[in-house]
């Protein structure tokens, strides 16, 4: 095969490439050095979106902060439940069938859908969790509260998405080698050390790639917010993505939103870059 | 000779009587939806539309939600459909992304909708790209029956963009079966010193609600409460804000102005006036429902209209939800203009003027247009056309869900209510004056119709419900959106906000 035909054969997939992924963010480059919006068109501005977000627009931080806060706390929940849960399937118990596939069923399901199944639960006059609750002289605002609405938003996203942790870490921990649980047993080490210094460590490389792909879905929530809480009670549950989608497609200011996109693209890559080394190096130390 | 002309015009005058009964009859049998009226003949009733062929053609909508204006876009598309063969599309959008998902497309010189949907004061925005409506339907007999006000309302510089299918304003409604209670106003009297009435004042509406919120004074068994509001970020919030506002903040001794100085284009948005109605606004969130913070209109209609609550004051929807066949509280309830207050603000004198002060805000409501690259744009503006035919909006109007309300001086006749819907005469005619006086009034308040204008009501939206979650205090909140709406026409440009913010400051001050 001569050289050229080399070429032909990998146009089309360096098309798709171009198309979907270098195309859209040079677009995306160029929308946010302009000031598109509902009445200008793709005008050249140069750094004014930038410079409005970086010195007048604490909305942005905030949300960002709060963002973080989120899925930083989202994450080490689902890994915490998704490991305990994917331990205990992992042992010969009764039903462990039955329990994968129970374990794995928020995660087939649709999240809009499910996220206004629980905006209904956590209705505060209408929905069952008050109702059983008030019998108990308890009736806690769960949307309408600045923190027990961060707390919901947490206890959805957590629901949703510890299956995709316990798919990840079960598989894990079923391709483990057997020698060193041996070794273990036969030195008589405790079901807490055989955790601690056995199952954990050899686990860590796993856990390492679970926890980055989920940092980087949970730094897209976006679908749970808009539909329980629309990003309030006032701005206390507005994440990135959710004040990106406000700025951009509802009061169509496109050019200052690709602004913001674009930066929010910069900041995750560095901080997720980050996060994983430090991860690495606490989890693979020894 | 004389016995046969007089038989024969008898028999003649009868068929003639009797030809739109039978007419109505034959359509009122097909479509249940209009069976109270059957077709009403005009240009677009069921009748000429039944002539129409538009077999083998697609016609695609983007409309709201369901239901407030989603539910009869997508009845009367499936019965235009029936009519005259067409294939009808119809999208449904959230309030909030309406104006996006036509301007996204729109910008991008495209037409996936040949309808769309959305807010009347999107019209600065929207009619670059949107059609004009044609003469042939501007003399149709359903136009005719348009008030002067919403022809204007649809219209910018003479050219009609928008068409009519309905028309809104804010008033409060309120347990007339509570407030006008002897015994319930013995009691109140007796608790607080006070009367029970139809509260004057937002302040009286405040105490009345508060007295009233979480008891079960109706007796159902469940627990009542004071006001449903829409108070959810993003939902409209802001039109439920500047209800509160009018009446410390519209001075109809101060012309040039409600939300901004028209010669300096300065905010008003965070003058005393506003303030004291968003510190009114933050203290009604102790008698709203549990979750109240979080209502949506469709929550508010479904609360009041449920009979939840004392009171409510947005659109008219909550009110005929009340008043359905099916509600708990039919012909318990009643309607009057939106509280006023002892006080007002004077931005000329910056001071309080210590005296009554009302003001109506007519919000105008859902409006819909017909894209200009539309290939389908005769049917589509006989879709629009059929959708607010004499049928089908009388029997809307009826439906509290619907979102349709009065938009044709037919509709201010209290007999329709009466009749067609089975109200208390009482009500019906406290209902029909409440909404005519609103049109009759000099100091009334006006949506903002400028360019850019959902980055201005966002900003309030986000200010506002940051006040009533605690985050900010009303005056820092307000602040905020002044600073914000500063920005907003630095970036749109002073004189194109000025002129478009010059036609609404004119019909205010009465001059249009």
């Amino acid at each position: 095969m001569n050289f050229k035909q080399k070429y032909v054969f990998l146009f089309p997939g360096l098309f798709v490439l171009i198309g979907i992924l270098i195309f859209p963010i040079i677009f995306v480059v160029r929308l946010s050095l302009s000031g598109w919006n509902s009445y200008n068109g793709l005008n050249f501005i140069g750094l004014e979106n930038y410079i409005r977000l970086f010195t007048d627009d604490p909305r942005f931080w905030e949300s960002f902060f709060r963002l973080s806060f989120l899925s930083v706390t989202t994450v080490i929940l689902q890994y915490v439940i998704g490991f305990a849960l994917a331990h205990m399937v992992w042992k010969d118990i009764k039903f462990q069938r039955f329990f994968r596939v129970l374990f794995l069923i928020p995660m087939m399901t649709t999240p809009v859908i499910m996220t206004v199944i629980w905006r209904t639960f956590f209705h505060e006059s209408l929905g069952p969790v008050n109702d059983i609750l008030s019998n108990f002289g308890m009736s806690p605002k769960w949307l309408t509260d600045p923190v027990l609405a961060k707390v919901t938003v947490i206890i959805v996203e957590v629901w949703q998405w510890t299956p995709f942790m316990f798919l990840l870490l079960l598989a894990g921990l079923l391709s483990l080698p057997k020698e060193p649980f041996l070794a273990a047993a036969i030195d008589g080490a405790s079901p807490v050390r055989k955790f601690l210094y056995v199952t954990f460590p050899l686990m860590a490389p796993i856990s390492i790639g679970a926890i980055i792909i989920r940092l980087i879905e949970a730094s897209k929530i976006m679908d749970t917010v808009y539909v329980l809480t629309s990003g309030g009670p006032g701005t206390s549950t507005e994440t990135s993505s959710f004040y990106i989608f406000i700025k951009g497609l509802r009061e169509f200011q496109m050019g200052y939103a690709a602004s913001m996109s674009f930066t929010y693209l910069i900041i995750m890559i560095i901080s997720l870059t980050v996060i994983a080394k430090v991860l690495t190096k606490l989890m693979l130390k020894d | 000779m004389k016995t046969i002309k007089t038989f024969v015009t008898a028999i003649v005058s009868a068929m003639l009587i009797l030809s739109p009964v039978a007419y109505a009859d034959k359509w009122g049998d097909q479509f249940p939806h209009i069976k109270a009226t059957g077709d009403i003949p005009g240009d677009c009733s069921y009748e000429e539309m039944s002539k129409k062929n538009y077999k083998g053609k697609t016609l695609k909508i983007n409309t709201h939600a369901v239901p407030v204006i989603g539910q009869p876009t997508a009845l009367h598309a499936e019965q235009f459909a029936k009519l005259t063969g067409a294939k009808v599309d119809v999208t449904h959008t959230p309030a909030g992304d309406l104006y996006a998902k036509a301007m996204v497309p729109f910008k991008a010189g495209q037409a996936p909708y040949d309808i769309v949907f959305g807010f009347s004061n999107f019209i600065n925005d929207w009619k670059r790209y949107l059609a004009p409506v044609p003469k042939k339907y501007m003399n149709s007999t359903e136009m005719k029956d348009v008030t002067k006000s919403h022809i204007g309302v649809s219209s910018w510089d003479g050219t009609m963009y928008q068409y009519p299918v309905d028309g809104d304003r804010h008033y409060l409604k309120y347990r007339k079966d509570v407030i006008d209670n002897p015994e319930m106003q013995k009691k109140y009297k007796a608790d607080t010193g006070k009367e029970l009435r139809v509260p004057r004042t937002w302040k009286e509406y405040g105490e009345m609600a508060k007295y009233f919120n979480g008891w079960d004074w109706d007796g159902d068994g469940e627990k009542e409460y004071g006001s449903a509001e829409v108070m959810k970020k993003d939902d409209l919030m802001f039109a439920a804000f500047f209800s509160r506002s009018v009446a410390y903040a519209k001075n109809p001794r101060t012309p040039g102005g409600f939300f901004f100085d028209l010669d300096t284009m300065k905010p008003n948005i965070n003058n005393p006036g506003f303030v004291e109605a968003l510190g009114d606004w933050v203290e009604a969130t102790k008698y709203v429902p549990p979750g109240g913070i979080n209502f949506g209109l469709g929550d508010e209609i479904g609360s009041f209209g449920g009979g939840q609550t004392l009171f409510s004051f947005s659109w008219d929807d909550a009110f005929i939800a009340a008043m359905q066949d099916d509600s708990p509280i039919k012909n318990k309830v009643g309607a009057a203009p939106l509280p006023g207050a002892d006080r007002v603000w004077n931005r000329t004198s910056n001071s309080w003027e210590n005296q009554y002060n009302q003001a109506p805000y007519i919000v105008w409501g859902w409006a819909v247009g017909v894209a200009k690259k539309s290939k389908v744009k005769d049917m589509a503006f006989d879709y629009l056309c059929f959708f607010s035919n004499g049928a089908n909006h009388q029997a809307d109007l009826a439906i509290g869900n619907f979102g349709v309300n009065p938009f044709k001086n037919s509709d201010f006749d209290p007999n329709i209510y009466i009749n067609t819907m089975g109200w208390d005469p009482e009500i019906a005619n406290s209902y029909t004056k409440t909404l005519l006086d609103m049109e009759k009034s000099k100091n009334r308040v006006f949506p903002l119709r400028v360019p850019g204008v959902f980055e201005f009501t966002s900003a309030v939206a986000t200010g506002t419900s940051k006040a009533l979650a605690g985050q900010l205090s009303p005056q820092e909140a307000l602040d905020e959106v002044a600073k914000e709406w500063e920005a907003i026409v630095q970036r749109v440009g002073k004189k194109a906000v000025q002129d478009a913010y010059a036609v609404g400051v004119k019909m205010e001050d009465n001059k249009l």
